[in-house]
């Protein structure tokens, strides 16, 4: 296995490029080496991004943030001006593994491992943000929800990699929030995520809401219909059910070890319901 | 493959070495530098035994590949005592009993001085909660949990 650490993006592009055989990106390894370990993948090539400029950077623009594809948890739980303005973004992401796991795993990471369950994806499709990715023929822009179409699976075409997420500007009282179920209090994969953004106007009334699920689906869903059913409420009850009734409508779960299709699907309603009080109250605030 | 050449600090000591593409940190560690401070444990990063420091922050070597660690800042549990004198961590974990068969210990203390450096008066919960990526099979984490919260306060009362 070769390894190669180049110190800006095209020629990162140009190496997996000029690869004929299995060519993997590197960003902090904690999917990627655990697949190597198992045999899971036997890449001639891992491009490690970590040294490229920018990639680890988090900056201001345009009145929101560019989280650089190889940013950790860590870093990113440390940003005040993140914290502040898309806190529900860095609850998610803080959620993932152990100490050890927050300091190495990457946003663009959890994004290009494309588990359903990923903690970081929901809020981030909740939060309506954008992959800039970077491949032979220049630069383009995904959103999020669109990234991943299955299980693994993404819409990166050979020789692309993330660069950087953008998480946009907000108007004065938004806010965001996500919920996770695990069995226990710390380190597991979720049974169900759900990421909630929203905006209450000066009238009390809210003027646009974002609902997504986790580890319902065979991705990360967006479900239009929750967020429409907030819009134009002031989250009273009976919003926030019809909220409910539309995420547990979208929610096309299966059965596993961590839980049935029907346990998920409800799990999904209270949490979204749960998710859409905090983000109103965090709104009051910002 | 040629071997990849490598030069880092270890322990605050300028090292060379010389690794596979798809060796980790761990392996560089342990088999070619003899230090064995380290465990392997999972393999997966799940269990904390492989814990250094990268850079300031607390990471399993175990998902860590050896090339990656160029001009890095790393260290290890050897290079916490002070020669033959003990960091108040290691001498309360034995007056704690906080270990039985050690194979986490190195792991644990490493991440338990991050720890203390970023938060010095953590509540039992944030000790809790911060160390939940090292997993002992021993002790049932109560005389862990102890010795560190002890050594918090004597610590901070030596400051």
């Amino acid at each position: 296995m070769r390894y190669e650490a180049p110190e800006n993006i095209e020629t990162a592009v140009k190496l997996l490029a000029g690869e004929t055989g299995n060519a993997r990106v590197l960003a902090g390894g904690t999917d990627l080496l655990v697949q190597l370990r198992l045999g899971h993948v036997e890449p001639d090539l891992v491009v490690d991004i970590k040294r490229i400029a920018g990639l680890q950077a988090i900056t201001a623009e345009d009145g929101g943030f560019r989280i650089g594809a190889a940013v950790s948890g860590a870093q990113l739980g440390e940003h005040d001006g993140v914290r502040a303005l898309w806190p529900g973004v860095v609850e998610a992401v803080g959620l993932i593994g152990s100490t050890q796991v927050q300091g190495r795993a990457s946003i663009g990471g959890n994004l290009c491992n494309a588990s359903p369950a990923a903690d970081a994806v929901p809020a981030l499709v909740a939060a309506g943000a954008v992959a800039t990715i970077a491949g032979p023929d220049g630069r383009r822009e995904v959103a999020v929800e669109n990234f991943a179409t299955g299980p693994g699976r993404t819409v990166l075409a050979a020789a692309e990699i993330v660069e950087s997420i953008l998480l946009p500007a907000r108007a004065p009282g938004s806010s965001d929030a996500y919920l996770r179920f695990i069995p226990r209090s710390e380190m597991d994969i979720a049974v169900v995520g759900a990421g909630i953004s929203l905006t209450m106007a000066g009238s009390g009334k809210c003027s646009g809401a974002r609902v997504a699920l986790g580890a319902v689906a065979e991705r990360v869903l967006l479900v239009e219909e929750a967020g429409e059913a907030l819009t134009g409420t002031n989250l009273d009850d009976r919003a926030l059910s019809r909220m409910g009734d539309a995420v547990a409508a979208a929610c096309r779960p299966i059965d596993d070890k961590r839980g049935t299709k029907v346990f998920r699907t409800k799990v999904a309603r209270v949490l979204a319901i749960r998710a859409a009080k905090i983000a109103l109250e965090r709104a009051g605030r910002a | 493959m040629a071997p990849i050449t490598v030069t880092t600090t270890i322990n605050g000591e300028a090292v060379s070495y010389l690794c596979e593409g798809d060796e980790t940190l761990l392996d560089v560690l342990r088999d070619r530098l003899g230090l064995t401070g380290a465990k392997e444990g999972c393999s997966t990063g799940d269990c904390g035994a492989c814990s250094v420091v990268l850079d300031g922050r607390v990471v399993c070597s175990c998902l860590v590949l050896g090339a990656e660690a160029a001009g890095r800042e790393i260290e290890t549990i050897e290079g916490m005592a002070d020669g033959e004198t003990l960091h108040p961590l290691q001498e309360k974990f034995i007056e704690h009993a906080a270990l039985q068969c050690g194979v986490c210990t190195p792991g644990i203390l490493v991440a338990a001085q991050v720890l203390l450096a970023r938060n010095p008066s953590p509540s039992e919960e944030e000790v809790r909660f911060g160390l939940a990526g090292n997993l002992c099979r021993c002790t049932g984490y109560d005389k862990i949990v102890r010795a560190v919260l002890d050594a918090a306060d004597t610590m901070r009362d030596g400051q």
